[in-house]
């Protein structure tokens, strides 16, 4: 029986009066690939900020290893988080740090490694992006790929149990898009994550997924595989997917 | 965001700045940015107030025959009133723009979120190193503006009256007492406080977008300014019932 990972009971949230979620449940099992579609402005990011407490919703629940995120103490959301990797849409990369500084601060702010460790794990990070080069590199002198791939790292780099992936290729040009969806394919393979990956790249989510579900107007309305999704005689799945189908 | 909000990030500040992990290496790190960033702006107008306060008051000294009380009065007031609040709204200026504007842009960025969802708090961090660098850094600074201003002083007395440097320093010394510089150059540790605070909390909850971060910076001055004069008020009739 597969172990669950991440549930989600029944969310909703509003900013002012508008409705961003609406009762949206689903679960995530440990080491599955989940995908979430839906067009700008359906809730994507506000469901994944929700699952990490940088939101709070105004009604539902959040588990994460069977814990309530929005119900235990500080103490234990952080080591919660500890747990849990967080690529940014930006990257958000922290501009007054170089590259190595912005992959080693996790490192040493959460964990006990000696410098030496640190050093190495941020040499292996940087490896596994392969961007061993833009080690001194400052953020403002990367490219927008560049800066996805060192999101990416940093995010990777203290092993977490579960990735959420904020729309990890918007913005990048279709190669770059697939080289960034194969190197997070390829990272979860090697470290055994499970991810939660938001986007309306069909490209993206074709070399990524397991499952994907899609949100329509703040609600969870389809949930399957992305070739029965991708096959579906719905109107609104028929135009969402049919518009930029790419073959790889 | 109101007064209320503002309290609450006190509180919030109080409650996390005596607790551990304390963060040395930042507190320093932030201190010797901002006193390096101010140095060039508060080296001139403390050696600009010297000079103009002599200049100005020594004509109307003259009037009532008082010229040989220059070098306290200058000093005096230097130490006591324009030395610290003149220094502090320069550091208002200068620093909490920055620090509104550092944190608005890292929260618009999502770098602050990216903090927090990696198991660090991003307010011990961020907000209270730099409120403790900023509490610090002000005192120092405002030493150096005094000292330069009584330099400043010296000069212009110099060019009108040819006054020796044995008799000015003489002065001062006598004039200066130690219920002058306490309360003077003590004051400007809640300025530091202010400065750092209302930075910190316009920055860190700027709106979104750029215009967000424009408004904190702004706004962080303009307030930090104002609460500057309204606490001179008050600690000065505070320090006149301690030290007559």
């Amino acid at each position: 029986m597969a172990i669950e990972m991440v549930k989600i009971s029944h969310i909703s949230k509003a900013f002012d009066d508008f409705v961003v979620l609406d009762d949206v449940s689903l679960s995530v099992n440990h080491g599955e690939n989940l995908v979430v579609f839906g067009k700008s402005g359906t809730g994507k990011s506000v469901l994944l900020k929700c699952m990490v407490k940088l939101l709070v919703p105004d009604a539902g629940e959040v588990f994460i290893e069977g814990k309530n995120v929005h119900t235990i103490s500080n103490a234990e959301l952080t080591e919660l988080r500890k747990n849990i990797g967080f690529l940014f849409q930006s990257a958000a990369l922290y501009d007054s740090m170089s590259v190595s500084e912005n992959l080693a601060f996790p490192l040493i702010r959460n964990f006990f490694f000696t410098k030496q460790e640190v050093e190495a794990k941020v040499k292996r990070a940087l490896e596994m992006v392969s961007l061993e080069h833009a080690v001194d590199k400052m953020p403002s002198e990367l490219s927008g790929g560049m800066r996805k791939r060192i999101g990416l790292a940093r995010s990777i780099i203290t092993e977490p149990k579960l990735m959420l992936y904020d729309e990890p290729t918007t913005g990048l040009d279709p190669i770059t898009t697939k080289e960034i969806s194969r190197l997070i394919r390829d990272l979860q393979n090697e470290l055994k994550m499970t991810s939660i990956i938001i986007t309306h790249d069909l490209a993206c989510a074709q070399i990524i997924s397991d499952r994907a579900v899609v949100l329509e107007k703040g609600k969870l309305k389809y949930e399957g595989s992305l070739k029965e999704l991708t096959a579906s005689s719905d109107p609104f799945l028929h135009d969402f997917f049919t518009s930029d189908i790419i073959e790889d | 965001m109101g007064v209320g909000q503002l309290f609450e990030f006190c509180f919030r500040f109080l409650k996390n700045v005596f607790l551990p992990p304390y963060e040395f290496h930042e507190i320093k790190k932030h201190m010797d940015e901002l006193g390096v960033k101010t140095l060039p702006i508060v080296s001139v107008t403390g050696f600009i107030i010297g000079v103009v306060l002599a200049m100005q008051s020594e004509p109307i000294l003259a009037r009532f025959g008082a010229e040989s009380v220059l070098p306290a009065m200058v000093s005096l007031s230097v130490v006591r009133e324009l030395g610290p609040v003149i220094t502090a709204l320069i550091f208002a200026g200068r620093v909490s723009s920055g620090i509104g504007a550092e944190l608005g842009s890292m929260r618009v960025t999502e770098q602050i979120d990216a903090m927090e969802v990696s198991a660090i708090d991003p307010f011990r961090y961020l907000v209270v190193t730099r409120v403790v660098a900023c509490s610090f850094i002000l005192p120092v600074l405002t030493l150096y503006v005094v000292f330069l201003a009584i330099f400043g002083g010296y000069l212009a007395m110099i060019l009108s009256q040819g006054m020796s440097l044995q008799l000015y320093v003489v002065s001062v010394v006598e004039a200066i007492r130690f219920g002058d510089i306490i309360p003077g150059i003590g004051k400007t540790f809640f300025f530091g406080f202010i400065v750092g605070i209302v930075g910190a909390f316009k920055g860190y909850n700027a709106d979104k977008g750029t215009e967000g971060v424009g408004k904190a910076s702004t706004t962080s001055v303009v307030l930090s300014s104002l609460l500057i004069l309204v606490t001179d008020t008050v600690l000065v009739k505070i320090t006149l019932w301690i030290w007559p």
